[in-house]
């Protein structure tokens, strides 16, 4: 199959990007969409020019690291997965393929393709997490929770990080990611004391952060590549106003 | 004070140089002023859009309803209006009421929109959208137009500055205005009408994501009343759409005539 | 010169080595705990957990990790569960029961305290996950869930959905997170480590490469702790991430530290197989599909039918036909085998006739689609969007491929290598798996590690060091700096014409075929003469667009590979020393007539240990062994017929 890129280059975070056109010729339909760069990259290097910067760890769908808008679209046409689970069969022989970063204000561009995104980690360290310290916690069997409860935090838990909710978002908010770390612990008995506080303080972090607001257009949920439920967005809000009244009230 | 630990909203990843981080320290809101944090927050902020949002689409229901009276002819609507003018200071209540909520709603929701525009400064090249509709992708315009349309609205039917003819109108056998008539002359200029149905239809794209939108804002949703709801705001935003178009058409099909000549 | 290996075991019966050892360990008090610094290089479970733990005893602490965030580390992807003695379901485990699999598992080739320790430790570390919200599956009452995993007799292993590597990882992370907001600990994201600094035989500091900079930066501390994962990744295709890589550890290697065992490797039977050349990276199938999938190859070789065309007689169900009593259900070891030699023998399926099927014909029949598909959806969906192919129906094809690598640094009881104040944790040391790893024990160790056997044993050498701290203006970082800088410059300078995923395929598959799942001394000494030679063309023939001072992903992967070619050389001898089969090594030579690993206990019942010789050149490495004694367990040959 061939096809025609065409590829956000940016130098470095202060420096003028622009679409650059490449071809990828020759390309196995069961190729990914990764393994069709690097080849381009290969390619690149032998003529001795730049390869495309781009990101990518696992390349199976969990580790969150792969980041690419393509064809408009975060993590590309292939919903629900990440970037590195979409392979060349999916696109047309001879069709043209844009080729962007994860655009938010927060994900600092690094180069080409590759964003940051820690301002998802400290949205975390804003209090993502339930203070126990290693070697004080109760037998683990002490608290039964029911199975939906489980279930349902389970599912708020699979967020791999990758912030295509923010990047896919027309506001760029960063509401679903939030929204499931969030939910995930309040969820359990044991992220129960912290609940209050974890919430306004993880909202706060968001908004300081610069992300958008949510004005609930769902666009992050259909392209989650763990699926996560745009439902638990309203979980954060009802928990945010409950977390803002328990404050009101000195609790 | 907080359960967490005792820190500040700083970044402690020293690898990045980060985008600059406001300067309001976030936490000591939180702590001493839980409810200005709140409004401060996107989350509070939507609450405030979402909830004057629901005030104003109980007023496009009753307006609705009131203004469908003038199917059962002049006497219906004229006295519904001269009861409303009779509320006197009440009436002015209520118009405040109602201008502080247009108000805060326009407010925040054009704070809203710039905060998403700054969100992000390079906008894609090529964009996608996979789920967000229309609808709800141009709140902000829709919202827009509609409050330039209650503009022209208030100066044609409150204010009456709009139309010439309005000023020619007599009293009805009751001495009281005839809304009724006016209504129809109002109408039978048929851009006029047009207006009025393009701002309706306007109103309507509004609707139907504003009225699944705000149970989401206000945290009042769950996986399997999200379609279910998206469904029912848009048949809602509909049934407001064939409401309030159905005066404006039945007045150029002439099936609504005036009560008096001028 | 190294003298005698001392692995510092405790005295006393094997169950009360551990509660002694913390019993009389030193202590350092809290006041001294914030004078003292810790570097972390890793934050998977073993390093996540570590620094947490650490930061919340109240040591400073500097975490390092490649990775754009410390979630992201390769540990994440683990699927499978973990173990852990609690006999929830009163299936007659224990503390004993774990220990002795574990030890049997691994082919008697690991240190028996070490592995009654984990067993020990295992229970606190699902009270610990839990507490810290991990989700891990429950059942309607609302208590854990366990399943059963290979080797096992028992369910002792727990699970969140097919994800608990990362909800486990997520579990250390979020710790860490809390850490790093209280400010005990400090990350270093997107920052790799490149050297170990010793400072009067002491490992005393790291040099690290700011990726997003390029900038090189010099960290002191007053100890060091190596957690950066395993190195299957020198056979360029496996089932670990693309980032994942030897460097830490064989630069530390370089430095004096000890490599253990480096030669043992696991290979994971049901992986789907490669597609074609430019396969980046092979994906993990869980074993269980092997509980309702039957595997074949056809008969004839070089069979071109499509496989439901092939009519039954002429299928070849080789594991239900050599291995009668275990099936389809054969170890690891001996399946991922079995594959290699039908295929070798030309009747391999697929691109390349590197496969076989995995049929879930008969399963379907028996079960009907909906059972499978409850029990398997996701694994089927993840098949198709890789291959495309629908395993509904037709079969699936699996090949097996390098996983999980049970060599690493040596260490002592104390996880302290050779080098005082250089640790090192999780897959990144020699490890409790002896000569294989039980499924679900790796994230087992990891967590042990950084959580409940690291804290305590660290103390026992910082409680020495206090006020030690060499300043970074110190020769030693100097020294290493330049070193570090002359090296990369030294690549750049190349500027040769291959590109540097040429030269890591070319050595992965050498190494795939020559010290892969079968070895012989031909092989071996074949890749002994071949590595050298590809190593000195890629000093002479490598292309490295761009500079050092910026955001440069091929640097980043050649610093990896090179030092992936010296590492291989050792792996390679470690392979052709230890002349005997166990485990994961299978010496082609050493066999039983079923074709089973034939140890030689009386040879090679020791942990091979090897110590770097050469300054700036390669000599041949200097052999240590560790013996290993066995008290309460009695070595058998284990047999699957
Ligand atoms: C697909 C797959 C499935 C698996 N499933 C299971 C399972 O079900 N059960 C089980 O028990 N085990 C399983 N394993 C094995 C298990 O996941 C790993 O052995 C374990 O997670 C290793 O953890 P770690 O903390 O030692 O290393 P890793 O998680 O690999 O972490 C390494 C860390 O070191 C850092 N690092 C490395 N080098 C450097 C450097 N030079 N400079 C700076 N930082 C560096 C990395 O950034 C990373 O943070 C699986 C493995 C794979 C590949
Ligand atoms: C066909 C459609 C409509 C008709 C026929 C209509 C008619 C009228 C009339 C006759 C009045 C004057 C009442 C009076 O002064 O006694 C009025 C007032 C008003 N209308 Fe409408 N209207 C329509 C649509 C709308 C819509 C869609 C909105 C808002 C979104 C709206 C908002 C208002 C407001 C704010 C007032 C002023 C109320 C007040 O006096 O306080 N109208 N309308
Ligand atoms: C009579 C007039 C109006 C009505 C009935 C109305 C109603 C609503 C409702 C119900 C929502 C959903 C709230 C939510 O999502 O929680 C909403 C949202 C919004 N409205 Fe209005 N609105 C009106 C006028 C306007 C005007 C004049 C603007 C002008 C800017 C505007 C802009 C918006 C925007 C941007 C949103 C999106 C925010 C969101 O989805 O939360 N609206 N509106
Ligand atoms: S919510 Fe989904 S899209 Fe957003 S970061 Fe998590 S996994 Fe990625
Ligand atoms: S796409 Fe954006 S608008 Fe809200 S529902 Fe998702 S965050
Ligand atoms: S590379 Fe890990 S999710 Fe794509």
């Amino acid at each position: 199959m061939n096809f025609k890129l065409r590829v956000w280059r940016q130098e470095a975070s202060e420096a003028k990007g622009r679409l650059v056109n490449y071809y990828a010729t020759d390309v196995s339909p069961h190729t990914s969409f990764l393994e069709m760069l690097d080849i381009v990259n290969e390619r690149l290097v032998e003529k001795g020019e730049d390869p495309i910067a781009f990101e990518s760890d696992c390349r199976e769908g969990i580790c969150g690291t792969c980041s690419l808008t393509i064809n408009g679209e975060a993590h590309g046409p292939d919903h629900p997965g990440a970037a590195c689970q979409l392979y060349m069969r999916r696109f047309k022989d001879g069709a043209t393929i844009t080729v962007e970063p994860f655009r938010a204000r927060p994900f600092r561009l690094v180069r080409d393709l590759v964003v940051s995104r820690s301002a998802l980690d400290r949205i975390v360290q804003a209090g993502g997490f339930v203070s126990a310290r290693s070697g004080s916690a109760p037998e683990a069997n002490s608290i039964p929770v029911p199975k939906h409860d489980a279930d349902l935090a389970m599912e708020a838990a699979a967020c791999i990080g990758c912030g295509a909710c923010a990047a896919a978002c027309p506001n760029a908010s960063a509401m679903l990611f939030t929204s499931a770390k969030v939910s995930h612990l309040a969820l359990l008995p044991q992220g129960n004391a912290e609940r209050t506080a974890r919430v306004l303080r993880m909202v706060g972090q968001m908004d300081a952060e610069g992300f958008g607001n949510c004005t609930n257009t769902y666009e992050c949920e259909a392209v989650c590549p763990a699926e996560i439920s745009a439902s638990f967005i309203a979980k954060l809000n009802r928990e945010y106003a409950l977390a803002t009244l328990r404050k009101k009230s000195g609790m | 004070m907080l359960g967490i630990g005792q820190s500040r909203l700083t970044v402690l990843n020293p690898t990045f140089s980060l985008p600059p981080r406001p300067t309001q320290p976030a936490d000591r809101i939180l702590i001493v002023a839980p409810l200005s944090a709140f409004y401060r927050s996107s989350i509070g902020k939507k609450f405030v859009v979402a909830v004057t949002g629901v005030i104003l689409i109980g007023f496009v229901v009753g307006h609705l309803l009131g203004n469908l009276q003038i199917f059962f002819g002049p006497e219906y609507i004229n006295s519904y209006a001269e009861k409303l003018r009779s509320l006197g200071v009440l009436l002015w209540v209520i118009r405040a009421f109602l201008l502080v909520t247009v108000v805060l709603h326009i407010y925040f929701t054009i704070r809203l929109a710039i905060d998403n525009r700054r969100a992000r400064p390079t906008a894609y090249a090529k964009k996608d959208h996979v789920k967000a509709t229309f609808a709800s992708r141009s709140m902000t315009l829709s919202g827009l137009i509609v409050l330039a349309f209650i503009v022209y609205h208030l100066a044609h039917f409150t204010v009456r500055v709009a139309d010439p003819r309005f000023a020619l109108l007599k009293a009805d056998p009751l001495n009281r205005y005839d809304v009724y008539s006016m209504m129809v002359y109002g109408f039978q200029n048929a851009l006029v009408s047009a207006f009025y149905v393009i701002a309706m239809f306007l109103l309507t794209l509004h609707l139907s994501h504003g009225a699944s939108s705000f149970f989401q804002s206000l945290g009042l949703n769950d996986k399997k009343m999200t379609p279910r709801l998206a469904r029912g705001a848009r048949v809602f935003a509909w049934l407001i759409f064939a409401g309030y178009t159905s005066i404006p058409v039945a007045v150029l099909l002439g099936l609504v005539r005036p009560a008096q000549q001028l | 010169m190294i003298g005698e290996l001392e692995a510092k075991v405790p005295a006393g019966p094997l169950e009360t080595k551990w509660s002694g050892y913390k019993d009389h360990a030193r202590l350092v008090s809290p006041a001294n705990r914030r004078k003292l610094e810790v570097i972390v290089v890793g934050s998977g479970l073993a390093g996540g957990s570590a620094a947490a733990t650490l930061g919340e005893q109240g040591y400073h602490v500097k975490c390092f990790c490649f990775q754009d965030s410390p979630r992201r580390a390769h540990s994440i992807a683990a699927q499978g569960g973990i173990n852990a003695a609690k006999n929830y379901q009163n299936d007659g485990d224990s503390v004993f029961r774990l220990f002795y699999d574990t030890i049997k598992g691994g082919d008697f080739r690991s240190r028996e305290a070490n592995v009654y320790r984990l067993a020990e430790v295992s229970n606190l570390i699902i009270d610990q996950c839990v507490e810290q919200g991990v989700p891990f599956a429950r059942e309607y009452g609302g208590l854990l869930a366990n399943r059963s995993f290979g080797g096992a007799q028992v369910s002792r292993t727990f699970y969140a959905r097919g994800q608990t590597g990362q909800q486990l990882l997520l579990g250390a992370y979020q710790s860490l997170c809390r850490q790093i907001d209280v400010g005990t600990v400090k990350m270093y994201s997107r920052t790799e480590m490149l050297d170990v600094v010793l400072v009067e035989g002491h490992a005393k500091g790291i040099i690290t490469r700011d990726l997003t900079s390029g900038e090189i930066e010099v960290h002191a501390a007053d100890a060091v702790v190596l957690a950066t994962g395993g190195y299957g990744n020198v056979f360029y295709l496996s089932t670990n991430a693309r980032g994942s890589n030897v460097t830490a550890t064989y630069r530390a290697y370089k430095k004096g530290a000890l490599f253990g065992n480096p030669c043992f490797t696991q290979i994971h039977p049901t992986c789907i197989p490669v597609s074609g050349q430019h396969q980046s990276k092979l994906t993990l199938m869980s074993e269980s599909l092997r509980n309702d999938g039957r595997v074949w190859v056809p008969k004839t070789k070089g069979e071109q039918r499509s496989p439901a065309a092939i009519p039954e007689a002429e299928r070849d169900y080789y594991l239900e036909r050599k291995y009668p009593s275990y099936g389809n259900l054969a170890p690891r070891d001996i399946s991922s085998r079995s594959a290699k030699e039908a295929c070798d023998e030309g009747r391999g399926v697929g691109p390349g006739g590197r496969g076989v099927y995995l049929d879930f014909a008969d399963a379907i029949a028996r079960l009907g689609e909906p059972t499978i598909r409850e029990r398997y959806g996701n694994l089927f969906d993840i098949y198709e969007k890789i291959t495309g192919e629908d395993a509904y129906q037709q079969p699936m094809r699996i090949y097996p491929a390098v996983h999980y690598t049970m060599g690493g640094l040596w260490v002592d009881y104390n996880l302290m290598s050779n080098v005082p104040g250089l640790h090192v944790i999780g897959e990144a040391n020699f490890s409790d798996h002896g000569a294989n790893r039980l499924g679900a024990s790796a994230l087992m160790q990891g967590l042990a590690d950084g959580y409940f056997v690291l804290p305590y044993t660290l103390p026992t050498y910082l409680a020495g060091q206090i006020g030690k701290r060499p300043s970074i203006d110190h020769p030693a970082f100097r020294e290493a700096e330049t070193d570090v800088r002359a090296r990369i410059a030294k690549m750049i300078e190349v500027n040769g014409t291959r590109t540097v995923d040429s030269f890591h395929r070319e050595l992965g598959l050498l190494m795939w075929d020559r010290c892969g799942m079968a070895r012989n001394t031909a092989g071996l000494r074949e890749a002994l003469g071949r590595i050298p030679a590809l190593r000195e063309e890629f000093w002479r023939n490598v292309r490295i667009p761009g500079h050092g001072a910026e955001y440069n992903q091929s640097l980043e992967r050649a610093g990896r590979v090179a030092d992936y070619l010296e590492f291989a050389e050792l792996m390679c001898i470690d392979a052709l020393e230890r002349d005997e089969s166990c485990g994961g090594h299978f010496r082609e030579e050493h066999q039983t007539p079923e074709g089973e690993a034939l140890r030689n206990d009386e040879k090679f019942a020791a942990v091979f240990a090897w110590e770097f010789q050469g300054n700036g050149t390669i000599e041949p490495p200097r052999l240590h062994r560790e013996p290993l004694h066995f008290e309460s367990v009695e070595l058998t040959q284990r047999s699957y017929k």
